[in-house]
């Protein structure tokens, strides 16, 4: 984007304020699932949800995929035993449970408890077991709905707020775990489990050749071992299958059930919210409801009426004042053209600018220490500053924007960017703050 | 110089497009690069521009001084297919087991072997000489999976080895560990500074070594320049100049110093919007000192403010020239 001196052209609609307190409070809210690409903030959001809710007195739990290190320690989850533990130091009658995901541990437990000792040992060392459960593409979508699903059957907490995977797309968590399923389901799977019970006559000629064609190639390929390997693990799952996508099918539909709420989370940037974009249009396909979209990491300036264009003039104008100062050490910078810099001063109630004393290696105030910068060239610094976010300003407002444009019917939430990270409870509260904020002056005009 | 160098990194930290940088500063004087992916997400071709990659070697662009730089998208199951038909004259075979599904299958059921067939596709093209006994490539640049995955993703050979522990399998896997642990090969990792990918950095790192593959440099991608140095920040934080800023303010043309003057209006936000910058500023070096206790080469690479386009990647390229990475 160039510097543009107008302001983005202001939306006719601004979008609906996403009434944040409203969805938490409601007991009729059972889970809060945060979407988004990769890190844009979902663990931040459920995490700062999570909390909130809590201390509007409700009895949440927070379910964590990937927090980052200093977060999850200050919410006492760095230990991964895959089960919420209770948060300290919450405010109110309210309770804060938190956990992070396991996701080896969360597929151990199935397999334990779906399978017999002997058989689930046999599960649990096969080599394409191990690899699977560590990390296939998928996995982790699979054991996050998964332990939701669990966790919504303990009928403990009266809200979960689910994180999700950190990944691309957004719709991995949606998709992944279908394409695991429908993978375990394949047709190749039964030809390699059963393949006289698959098609009729024709098709079993075909399908045996097939086979025989396929393991010999295979065998050559991967060694005997292996081979026998994937068939061993593929007959010990598949009696576990069934019940896998059983447990997955019913944990799509209790995402398409009331109670459920979707918000996307995305950062104001062009391939965010692109993406968040794609998941809403498949919120809608699937019936699954969405309750807005969280934009965060947003950034805002409290001097919005200076436009880059003149803060960059008018550093570059202090600059060159600079430079003349100290080649001939006496350059009233009153005269360089300051006034000609300044046709747009709107405010009427602007003094006239005082020509003399102006000039920056001004000496009143704290004074300017014999070295370090003057107070012209920190000005102009302040503003090559403020230049910069006004840039960045207008790139956000150009994407959401277009987001907007697009999808004027999702009611959206804006969260400041912070300056720092989000890594303790009070950073959480922060968060927590301005996630309801537009909502909150949409209720009490 | 590494002939063959694997670019990692958080997501989205920038992994693609410093690949793509550096196969351009790579093919300098003449040289020829091949840029290669391994996760079918046709991010190079969206970089240069240019229509989905095929699974072929097709060159993609010229650098300054005539160089050349090759892409090519890995598409394991035609990998797959490759193989099969080297390893054992498959012929017709190979579409049939396709057809079937077979391949989809082998290379989902056993992630290890998807690996296997990107990393072998590549080091074969690293390995390979022309006639006269020249390599094809004076360098290979890789793509690569993200830092949480790519310990596993490049010693996924060292696994098939071991289990195949004779035949064709066991020694392609063996040459294939070969070249990776050799000094032809650099894993460079791409971070930002911030917490996260730096965190994802210094583990990466760890976990490289144990596993004993060469760690090349630390790539800081993103850096936003920097407006107001160390002395100028403590200065606006400690003792801000208020009633100085506001005739300062004033005399470049922004209205009146006074109370309530354009100029002085201006004075609470801008030190406001500094003292953020300050803070991220310290978090930065905080973060940038982590990745230099690292005790690798450390290069920078500049946020291109406005989104990233073909001729961002040839300015990333020549900085990284510069800094002496070709
Ligand atoms: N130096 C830079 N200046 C500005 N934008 C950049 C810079 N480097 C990368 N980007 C932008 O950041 C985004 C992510 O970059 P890229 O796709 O290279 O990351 P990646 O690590 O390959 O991501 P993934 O993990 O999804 O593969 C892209 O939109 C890219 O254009
Ligand atoms: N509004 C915000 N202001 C400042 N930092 C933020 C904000 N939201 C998130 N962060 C930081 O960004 C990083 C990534 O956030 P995270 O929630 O882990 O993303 P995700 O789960 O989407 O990958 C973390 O270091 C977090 O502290
Ligand atoms: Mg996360
Ligand atoms: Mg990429």
């Amino acid at each position: 984007m160039t510097l543009d001196d107008a302001a983005p052209e202001p939306l006719d609609e601004t979008p609906p304020a996403l009434g944040v307190d409203a969805l938490l409070d409601d007991p009729g809210t059972r889970i809060v699932v945060c979407c988004g690409s990769g890190g844009v903030g979902k663990t931040t959001t459920a995490a700062a949800l999570g909390l909130r809710a809590a201390e509007r007195g409700r009895k949440v739990v927070v379910l964590t995929i990937d927090p980052a290190r200093r977060l999850a320690q200050s919410m006492g989850i760095d230990e991964l035993d895959n089960t919420p533990r209770r948060v300290p130091d919450i405010k109110g009658e309210g309770e804060l449970h938190a956990m992070m995901l396991d996701m080896k541990r969360t597929f151990d437990e199935i397999v334990e408890a779906h399978a017999d000792g002997e058989r689930a040992a046999a599960i649990l060392n096969n080599p394409f077991y191990q690899s699977l459960s560590a990390g296939f593409a998928g996995t982790q979508e699979y054991m996050a709905m998964e332990k939701l699903g669990q966790l919504r059957s303990r009928e403990e907490w009266d809200l979960i707020v689910v994180d999700t995977p950190p990944s691309r797309s957004a719709l991995d968590f949606l998709d992944a775990p279908k394409r695991l399923g429908s993978f375990l389901d394949g047709r190749l799977i039964r030809v390699l489990m059963a393949p006289a019970k698959v098609g009729g006559r024709a098709g079993m000629k075909f399908l045996n050749a097939g086979m025989s064609m396929m393991t010999g190639a295979l065998g050559k390929l991967l060694g005997g071992q292996l081979l026998r390997d994937v068939q061993t693990f593929v007959a010990a799952m598949d009696t576990m299958f069934g019940g896998f996508r059983t447990r997955a099918d019913a944990t799509y539909r209790l995402l398409q059930a009331p109670g459920t709420a979707f918000l996307v989370v995305a950062a104001p940037e062009r391939d965010a919210l692109r993406e968040a974009a794609y998941f809403v249009e498949r919120l809608a396909a699937e019936d699954m409801p969405l309750a807005g979209l969280v934009l965060n990491r947003v950034h805002t300036s409290g001097a919005a009426q200076l436009s880059a264009r003149r803060a960059l003039a008018a550093a570059e104008n202090l600059s060159e004042a600079g430079i003349v100062d100290l080649e001939d050490g006496k350059a009233d910078r009153g005269d360089t053209g300051s006034g000609a810099n300044s046709p747009a001063e709107q405010a009427g109630s602007d003094d006239p600018v005082p020509a003399a004393g102006a000039t920056g290696t001004a000496t009143e105030d704290q004074g300017s220490p014999a070295e370090g910068p003057s107070v012209d060239e920190i000005t102009a610094g302040l503003l090559r500053l403020h230049a910069e976010r006004m840039e960045l300003l207008a790139r956000e407002q150009h994407t959401r924007d277009r987001f907007a444009a697009l999808h004027p019917e999702v009611a959206v939430t804006e969260v400041a960017a912070l300056p720092g990270d989000v890594h303790d409870l009070d950073g959480l509260r922060t968060i927590g703050e301005r996630l309801a904020a537009s909502g909150a002056e949409e209720a009490a005009p | 110089m590494s002939r063959f160098q694997v670019v990692s990194g958080k997501g989205g930290t920038g992994k693609t497009t410093v690949a793509a940088a550096l196969a351009l500063a790579l093919a300098t004087a003449g040289k020829r690069t091949l840029l290669v992916e391994v996760e079918g997400r046709q991010g190079i071709a969206q970089l240069f521009e240019t229509a989905p990659l095929p699974y072929e070697e097709r060159k993609i662009a010229v650098a300054p001084g005539g160089g050349e730089v090759f892409a090519l998208a890995i598409d394991p199951e035609l990998a797959l297919l490759d193989y099969l038909q080297m390893f054992y004259k498959l012929g017709g075979a190979g579409r049939a087991l396709r057809k079937l599904g077979a391949i989809d299958f082998a290379t989902t059921i056993a992630p290890g072997l998807r690996d296997v067939l990107l990393t072998g596709k590549t080091c074969e093209a690293v390995r390979r000489k022309d006639k006269a006994g020249r390599y094809a490539y004076d360098h290979v640049v890789m793509d690569a999976p993200p830092t949480g995955r790519i310990t596993r993703f490049l010693g996924v050979n060292e696994e098939v080895a071991g289990l195949a522990k004779v035949g064709p399998i066991h020694h392609q896997a063996q040459a294939v560990m070969r070249t990776l642990k050799s000094r032809d090969t650099a894993v460079h990792l791409v971070s930002l500074l911030e917490e996260m990918p730096v965190q994802e950095t210094v583990d990466g790192i760890t976990e490289l070594r144990a596993a004993k593959l060469p760690v090349g440099r630390v790539m800081v991608n993103m850096v936003r320049p920097e407006v107001l140095d160390e002395a100028a920040l403590r200065r606006v934080r400690e003792t801000p100049p208020r009633a100085a800023l506001a005739k300062s303010l004033s005399a470049a043309g922004l209205g009146g110093a006074r109370r309530g003057g354009g100029a002085e209006r201006l004075v609470t936000p801008l030190l406001e919007q500094a003292g953020e910058y300050a803070e991220r500023f310290a978090l930065e070096s905080g973060q940038r000192e982590v990745l230099a206790g690292l005790d690798l080469p450390l290069h920078e690479l500049p946020f291109l403010a406005g989104g990233l386009d073909l001729a961002g990647l040839y300015r990333l390229a020549k900085i990284l020239r510069k800094q002496g990475v070709a």
